[in-house]
């Protein structure tokens, strides 16, 4: 396959960046979109030229490092998986492709396509998490019983990897959907409701703070998120979330 | 208030709190418009009653001006702090993917129910305060039909109405379940509104269509 790239390029966070055009030949179908990139990036070494800066790690659909917003959408025009998951067969020989970094005020780009998510982590410091003493004495999981029902929609929402998708792809830039799904894995467990006012309290007040947008109900994070995350996990957070304040 | 407001799921709230005010005012609206069809005695009866009645008028009307206020107010804020959230735009964004048009574009189809109530007011509201407070005019229950139906004549008016409940009918279609859902209600009973939602956000609309419609015909 040839194909011709049009990437952003950006050298720190100060630049102001551009979109910059590469032709890639000899794409194999059976390719990752990271591999192709790794095969333009090699291109571009031998050409003397500065790689593109992309994030990835685990290359199999787990850790969320992975970004970039292909031809418009995150993670590329595939359902329900991250951008290592992305195959060159979705794509035609001869096709243009757009690549630019997640884009929110709250994920600065460092460089090229390579955006801080820490906002995120710094969300998560706020109460993504139990404060349970588990050093001894630990009990048996049996001994507080959890209805399936609970526990299988606190695993649904446990699989959110944080990867930012659903930030941006938002029209507004909500992190509601990465909020909801981490207020929600632990509102539904017994564990977990005894933080639960104090979590969604501080956690959507970080992400107030953190200058992610309002969000408006579209449904476009839970189309384009890769594990399927559920708009329900948004509607429980505001339900904690009033809970929490009456 | 503002404590409430504050915070983004709180203007959320806010913003559906005022939608189901105003979703149940249109549907009230409708009610008594619709009557104008079948009967002018009927419709006659209801607009007079209406514009007379104490509670109506000194009660119920300043909430319905705050709500719609309110709700233009908040949702020019959420979408200029919503825009502000995203400093850089994309080259090539295909919004289309993954949500509806009605979804993206409620700015849009808002700002155009927003002339359309300006136009509604210089129509029928502020000649109607005109006459009953400040030209003092005597009152005739009979009045309310002949000035309804006077309005439609004109194609270009008629028009206007006809292409406003069409926007409306787009802003319904997102705004209605939307409402329920920022209210916490969760996806899977929000989907089984889906038949109602688009029997409101496309029956009302059209209601009014073809009230407009008729009038504008049958005269």
């Amino acid at each position: 396959m040839k194909l011709t790239l049009k990437i952003w390029r950006q050298k720190d966070a100060n630049d102001k960046g551009q979109m910059v055009d590469y032709k890639i030949n000899d794409v194999s179908p059976d390719m990752s979109f990271l591999e192709m990139l790794d095969v333009l990036n090699e291109q571009i070494i031998n050409e003397g030229g500065e790689p593109v800066a992309f994030d990835h790690d685990c290359r199999e659909g787990i850790c969320g490092m992975c970004s970039l917003f292909i031809n418009g959408e995150a993670h590329g025009p595939d359902r329900g998986i991250t951008t290592c998951q992305l195959h060159m067969r979705k794509f035609k020989d001869g096709d243009t492709i757009y690549i630019e970094p997640f884009r929110a005020k709250a994920f600065p780009v460092i460089k090229d396509l390579v955006v801080d998510r820490s906002a995120f982590d710094r969300i998560q410091h706020q109460g993504g998490f139990i404060s349970v003493n588990t050093s001894g004495n630990t009990q048996d999981a049996n001994s507080l019983p959890i209805s399936k029902h609970a526990a299988d929609e606190a695993m649904d929402a446990a699989t959110c990897i944080g990867c930012g998708a659903c930030v941006a792809t938002c029209k507004n830039s909500s992190a509601m959907l990465f909020v909801g799904a981490k207020v929600s894995q632990y509102a539904l467990l017994p564990q977990g409701q005894v933080e639960a006012a104090d979590r969604v309290r501080n956690m959507v007040a970080q992400m107030d703070a953190e200058g992610f947008g309002n969000c408006t109900n579209t449904g476009a994070c839970e189309v384009e998120c890769p594990k399927g995350i559920s708009l329900d996990n948004i509607a429980r957070m505001n339900r904690e979330f009033f809970k929490a304040n009456i | 208030m503002s404590g409430v407001l504050s915070s983004s799921i709180g203007r959320k709230v806010a913003m559906a709190a005022s939608a189901f005010f105003l979703m149940f005012f249109l549907l009230q609206h409708f009610a008594i418009n619709l009557t104008s069809i079948f009967s002018a005695d009927a419709f006659n009866e209801l607009s007079h009653f209406m514009g007379t009645n104490p509670a109506v008028q000194f009660a119920l009307q300043p909430i319905l001006i705050f709500g719609v206020v309110f709700h233009f107010v908040m949702g020019f804020v959420l979408e200029i702090r919503n825009k502000a959230a995203r400093n850089v735009k994309y080259v090539k964004n295909n919004g289309a993917a993954n949500a509806s048009w009605a979804s993206r574009n409620m700015i849009y189809s808002g700002l155009a129910i927003l002339a359309f109530i300006v136009l509604h007011f210089i129509d029928f509201w502020f000649p109607e305060i005109n006459h009953k407070y400040i030209a003092m005019l005597p009152e005739d229950p009979n009045r309310y039909y002949g000035e309804l139906v006077h309005k439609f004549h004109s194609p270009v008016r008629t028009g206007a109405y006809v292409a406003a409940f069409a926007f409306l009918a787009l802003h319904l279609l997102h705004g209605f379940k939307s409402a329920f859902q920022s209210s916490g209600m969760s996806a899977k009973r929000a989907a089984k509104l889906e038949t109602i939602s688009k029997i409101y956000a496309i029956g009302i609309p059209v209601g009014f269509i073809i009230i407009a419609l008729f009038h504008h015909f049958n005269q």
